[in-house]
């Protein structure tokens, strides 16, 4: 079993590495999201697989029976899996955000939080540099007014 | 009350109260206003709240532990609160303070039906958290809260800077608490605890010390990343110049300064000790922090590039004290996070008024601002000079005391960076000073100069003033803090027994 979750592992960790080299943002947050159930697994790993009896206590009895499944590494998986859910829809979001505002996902394409031309020697040509400030894209609801 | 119901008291309330606003402030996501309020009473309510939680650490002599829902120490959810991590919430609680007077300088702004004022508060509930957490795995969960709330503040209400930076501020942090998630799960799997306490035991007794290094590395590299050590802080100077300036002091002032104290938290009670290559390897990212911080601020024309560069300089003189750890360099970087909690958050409050004055945060767009706004120059000045650690501020007397210990403990690099790294951070400090107060205003300004009124003058200024006073007085009346960080560095080396017997109740190792 522990080289079955080894091996699982492994090819989550190598799927999500090779995807979050990718220049496409979207292959990023899979890659991050393959990421973290890598270390889902690791954490259920690290819990040592001991047996498959439910983890309760018998009446009368003051501890766990011997065979029964370690509780706590799935209280830590399933407190992770809600964090890892939550941040990956936060960033598909924002990768549809990007993809509106500049119509590309390529993330060498994003250079306005840092212009090229920067750093420059003097500060006419810094200040060059810098994109103009725009305003935010409109929200739907001012599309839709317009 | 008796005396363990005030410390459970004590100890939660830096987390409720940010939490009841973060709640709140969702349901009346429709008016502005008395979200204003809202973020107003509980910043009050939680430095009051902090307040007396470093009182209670500090009249104990000895950290105070709380366990959640009655269940014993390693198998339950604890707070502790020793001196270093009540003073840590007590500033942050100020920062919290600071900032939600500042923001009701302007009319209300469309960012905050965006829940500008919930994710505030659930990044306070953040940072509050992980300073008190008692265990890793808690550690790692309220790093979450805090990342996903300062996503949120990063991009809400944001143009296309501002997701440009989020994208790669989410992408990168996201990977540095993947690491840290299986950094803890690697310990857990050689010790089978998760309290800090109960690690602080048992982690000396694992046989396979290069495993215990590994681990103590890769949190290392997880902490590092969020911290902004080299050479983990790329996503830093891409994101932090883009926030609005409320949002820039918050994450230059409390997000870094969570990561330093995640290293010392476990480097000086869990990891003491682990390998002898280890002060090497922190002194070596410490150095290389330092320098390539401030000299990438040196390379900027831009106020708010300037100073995200110069968080990185600051965090690298922190790391000091990790790397020495003697009681005498710990005390020195507590002493050196405290103010710097204060001289980050006034700096970049200040850039924000900058703007408004000047019309630009570009300093060949600014000048003459000295002339026009004489208060403004002087609240930039005790901050950037406090920032480079130049006497009578607070400061000065942080690096004091981190380059005597490492002069003492014969680290001679580590002293003689600490001062070439002030001296650049002086120079791209000053570099703001000439072009934005002292040279004379260009003769095409980008927008028209903006007189500021009185009440929105007093609103962004007054909280920056209360902040550099603070800078100041500390460094004129340094004794209490020096006898407070001394004290806490003490806490962090020697007395760690106590931390132990605090959460774990004095129990005999099993």
């Amino acid at each position: 079993m522990d080289e079955l979750l080894a091996l699982a592992f492994g090819a989550l960790l190598a799927g999500g590495t090779y995807l979050m080299l990718a220049r496409t943002l979207l292959r990023v947050a899979v890659g991050l999201l393959l990421l973290s159930n890598a270390v889902n697994i690791a954490i259920f790993a690290a819990g040592r697989v001991l047996g498959r009896i439910p983890p309760l206590v018998e009446p009368g009895a003051q501890a766990l029976a011997a065979g029964t499944a370690n509780p706590l590494p799935q209280a830590l998986i399933l407190t992770a899996i809600v964090i890892s859910f939550g941040l990956t829809a936060f960033s598909l979001v924002l990768v549809h955000a990007a993809h509106r505002a500049y119509g590309t996902v390529d993330p060498d394409a994003l250079r306005e939080a840092e212009p090229p031309g920067l750093p420059a020697a003097d500060p006419a040509a810094a200040a060059a540099a810098e994109p103009p400030t725009r305003r935010p894209p409109p929200t739907p609801a001012a599309r839709e007014a317009a | 009350m008796p005396a363990a119901a005030e410390a459970d008291l004590l100890l939660v309330l830096p987390l409720a109260l940010p939490l009841l606003a973060c709640a709140l402030g969702a349901v009346l996501w429709r008016f502005p206003m008395a979200q204003r309020g809202l973020t107003l009473a509980a910043a009050f309510a939680l430095l009051v709240a902090a307040i007396a939680l470093l009182a209670h650490v500090a009249a104990r002599g000895g950290p105070v532990a709380s366990q959640m829902g009655g269940w014993p120490a390693p198998f339950g959810i604890t707070l502790v609160a020793d001196l270093l991590s009540a003073a840590l919430v007590a500033a942050a609680a100020l920062v919290y303070a600071a900032v939600a007077v500042y923001g009701c300088a302007d009319g209300p702004t469309e960012r905050e039906e965006q829940l500008y004022h919930p994710l505030l508060s659930g990044l306070m509930l953040g940072v509050c958290g992980a300073f008190l957490a008692g265990d890793v795995f808690n550690l790692y969960v309220w790093f979450e809260v805090m990342l996903i709330a300062s996503f949120g503040l990063l991009a809400v209400g944001g143009g296309r800077a501002q997701l440009d930076a989020g994208v790669k501020y989410l992408a990168l942090n996201m990977v540095a608490t993947t690491v840290l998630l299986f950094a803890v799960a690697l310990l857990y799997g050689m010790t089978g605890t998760l309290n800090m306490a109960d690690l602080a035991r048992r982690v000396p007794e694992v046989e396979n010390r290069g495993a215990v290094a590994a681990v103590a590395l890769l949190f290392l590299g997880a902490f590092g990343m969020k911290a902004a050590a080299f050479p983990l802080f790329y996503w830093l100077p891409a994101s932090y110049h883009t926030a609005t300036p409320q949002v820039g002091a918050v994450f230059a002032a409390l997000l870094t300064k969570v990561g330093v104290y995640g290293v010392f938290r476990l480097f000086t009670l869990v990891f003491a000790g682990t390998a002898e290559w280890m002060p090497w390897v922190l002194g070596a990212v410490a150095v290389a922090t330092m320098i390539t911080g401030t000299l990438g601020a040196v390379a900027h024309w831009d106020v708010r590039r300037i100073l995200a560069f110069n968080v990185i300089g600051s965090v690298g003189v922190m790391l000091v004290g990790a790397a020495v750890a003697t009681p005498l360099a710990i005390a020195g970087a507590v002493f050196y996070v405290l103010q710097d909690v204060l001289v980050k958050a006034n700096l970049f409050l200040v850039a924000g008024a900058i703007r408004r004055a000047g019309g630009s945060y570009a300093l060949a767009r600014l000048g003459g601002l000295w002339r026009r706004e004489p208060l403004l120059g002087l609240l930039f000045l005790l901050p950037a000079l406090s920032l480079a650690g130049l006497p009578p501020l607070a400061g000065f007397w942080g690096k004091v005391l981190l380059v005597r210990s490492g002069l003492e403990a014969e680290a001679y690099v580590i002293a003689v960076a600490v001062l070439v790294a002030g001296l650049v951070a002086l120079y791209s400090m000053l570099r703001i000073w000439t072009e934005a107060f002292w040279k004379e205003a260009p003769e095409e300004a980008p927008l028209a100069p903006h007189r500021m009124g009185a009440a929105e003058r007093w609103l962004m200024l007054g909280p920056a003033a209360v902040l550099a006073l603070l800078t100041l007085s500390l460094g004129l009346w340094a004794e209490p803090l020096l006898a407070f960080a001394l004290a806490a560095g003490e806490q962090l080396t020697a007395g760690r027994e106590a931390y132990l017997n605090a959460v774990l109740g004095g129990a005999a190792a099993p």
